[in-house]
């Protein structure tokens, strides 16, 4: 029987994915760049926290604190250095481009920490929970679910609220004309970039306290991250949000069905949603 | 005396296909220029040359003497060289006060990203264009409230989105977004196309109070009426190349028609 709670662990799980895709839907809706090294980063974010946890001895939250400026200063460099050379009309190189960063940042990180699996320790936190009532949910997924919502809450005050989210819409638009503006769209580029790697180092946090990790579990991260976007509609911030859930929902019921079609049940929810609507449940703009 | 903006043997190619051909024009501050010419004259991409949109050689294009046409459009726009381009180009994803405020969100002066871009410049031992921003600032007479009270309508509009306006309000918000840098030089490319008259009309009645303010403007024109009527000098282009000089007042129609048509008219 599905019930409420099954529905509920769904969600949560829903947040987790949607942080997966945050960061993955804001470079995509800014530049156009599908970035195929996005789980890898996530992974790596994992590990830099992890070391950065048992190097200072922090609790994982503040260790996600100091991490965050690291990520924030490596995705912007990323974006100058490599990927602002691949962007244009053509959307091939950014596609070769970042699957070649994917492959160098699995083998680098199996370089330095070895295939073995690792594990963020939360101490206490990893089995605490809390009674709602009809159901009783675990404070980890719960918190996981709530950054989920202020990242998206956090990335549209950023975009609809200040002057750099306006930078953000009207490269977006038109950077020909957005340079007329004094606007930099390399520049532009470089801090979505950064700021997507902030968002990066929340999902690695959650990836890596909730979950087993190890060098080569970023291409499932991104298949869940894509499913999650293209689910939403391109581009939408709380479209993402949604698309993260309905994954959660679909995997934890198919679990509940039946153990085994956790994962496949996630991957035909997604190409349910694809039959129905084709540009995803919120699709932004004219279709550029 | 130096010209405030200048261009000397101006070219400019779009791939193997040149589209100017050694043009040279002048603007002194304080003077309103028109730029005439057929579809394909090669009006639009002498904006865009001067603009920075298309790069061309350092000294084919001097602002107030110095060398600026290798420099990019973010650069230039920031030493007050303003565009309103052909077409409006709003952005669709902004309001109409949004599209007026990214106007004025790079004005001139150094901040932080410019910083760190120096810094990335000197390591990478690459060009460094913010050392060549100048120093205008950016203040001056246009604000929003003042850019609301040239265009009152827009006032009305300014929460709905830019590109859900008529064609002739469109017009007013790009005037306005190149205004709320407070540009030395402003360039208007075909501001009356594709506008009823009327409309025309009213977009060209700002123009004085425009120039009022110390801006000196380059106006791209098809319609030759308009353009005499506004300009204290005129430029005809054909074929990328400028083919008439003078003052509305000493050419004559037959000059005008020669220049904008070639020789056989």
């Amino acid at each position: 029987m599905i019930g409420l709670d099954t529905l509920v662990q769904g969600v949560l799980l829903g947040g987790l994915y949607a942080l997966f895709a945050a960061g993955l839907s804001l470079v995509f809706g800014i530049m156009r760049l599908v970035n195929l090294a996005h789980g890898d980063l996530i992974v790596f974010g994992a590990y830099l926290i992890l070391v950065v946890v048992s190097v200072l001895g922090v609790n994982p939250f503040l260790a996600a604190l100091v991490a965050a400026p690291v990520m924030f200063a490596l995705g912007w460099l990323l974006q100058k250095v490599v990927l602002n050379r691949t962007l244009g009309d053509d959307i091939l190189p950014p596609l070769l481009v970042t699957f070649g960063l994917s492959v160098v940042i699995q083998n680098a990180l199996l370089e330095s920490f070895s295939a073995d699996s690792q594990r963020i320790s939360m101490g206490a936190l990893e089995t605490a929970s809390v009674d709602l009532g009809p159901v009783t949910v675990g404070v980890l997924p719960l918190i996981t679910f709530a950054s989920a919502v202020l990242v998206i809450v956090g990335l549209n005050q950023l975009f609809y609220r200040t002057a750099i989210g306006r930078a953000f819409r009207a490269t977006s638009d038109d950077q020909v004309t957005a340079s007329l503006m004094g606007i930099r769209p390399d520049r532009v580029f470089a801090t979505a970039t950064a700021v997507a790697m902030l968002v990066v180092t929340i999902a690695a946090l959650y990836l890596g306290t909730r979950a087993n990790f190890d060098p080569s579990a970023g291409p499932a991260r991104l298949i869940y991250a894509f499913e999650a976007v293209i689910i939403g509609g391109l581009g939408s911030l709380w479209g993402t949000l949604a698309g993260g859930i309905i994954i959660g929902v679909a995997q934890t019921v198919g679990a509940a069905i039946n153990p085994e079609w956790q994962i496949l049940a996630g991957h035909i929810a997604f190409l349910l949603v694809l039959l129905v609507k084709p540009r995803g449940l919120f699709p932004q703009g004219g279709g550029r | 005396m130096t010209a405030l903006l200048e261009t000397r043997g101006l070219t400019a190619f779009y791939g193997d296909f040149q589209a100017l051909f050694g043009v040279d024009i002048t603007l002194a501050r304080g003077e309103t220029v028109a730029i005439i010419g057929a579809n394909g004259a090669g009006k639009t991409t002498l904006m865009r040359a001067i603009t920075g949109v298309l790069r061309s050689a350092r000294d084919q294009i001097l602002h107030a003497g110095t060398g600026i046409g290798h420099l990019p459009a973010d650069t230039i726009m920031k030493r007050g060289i303003a565009m309103v381009p052909e077409g409006r180009r709003l952005f669709p994803s902004l309001t109409v006060e949004e599209n007026l405020l990214i106007g004025a969100q790079h004005k001139g002066g150094r901040d932080l990203g410019d910083r760190i871009d120096s810094l990335f410049a000197r390591l990478t031992g690459g060009p460094d264009p913010a050392a060549m921003a100048g120093d205008h600032d950016g203040s001056g007479h246009w604000s929003l409230e003042t850019v609301y009270d040239l265009f009152p309508i827009l006032r009305e509009r300014r929460r709905s989105p830019g590109t859900a306006l008529s064609g002739g309000q469109q017009q007013m918000v790009a005037i306005g977004r190149a205004l709320m840098s407070n540009p030395d030089i402003l360039l208007c490319d075909e501001i009356s196309l594709g506008l009823a008259p009327v409309v025309i009309r009213d977009i060209y009645a700002a123009l004085p109070r425009i120039r009022e303010t110390g801006a000196s403007v380059i106006i791209v024109e098809q319609d030759i009426g308009q353009a005499l009527a506004v300009a204290d000098r005129v430029y005809c282009m054909m074929e990328g190349r400028v083919t008439l000089e003078g003052r509305p007042d000493t050419i004559s129609r037959d000059d005008i028609h020669a220049a904008y048509f070639g020789a056989a008219a």
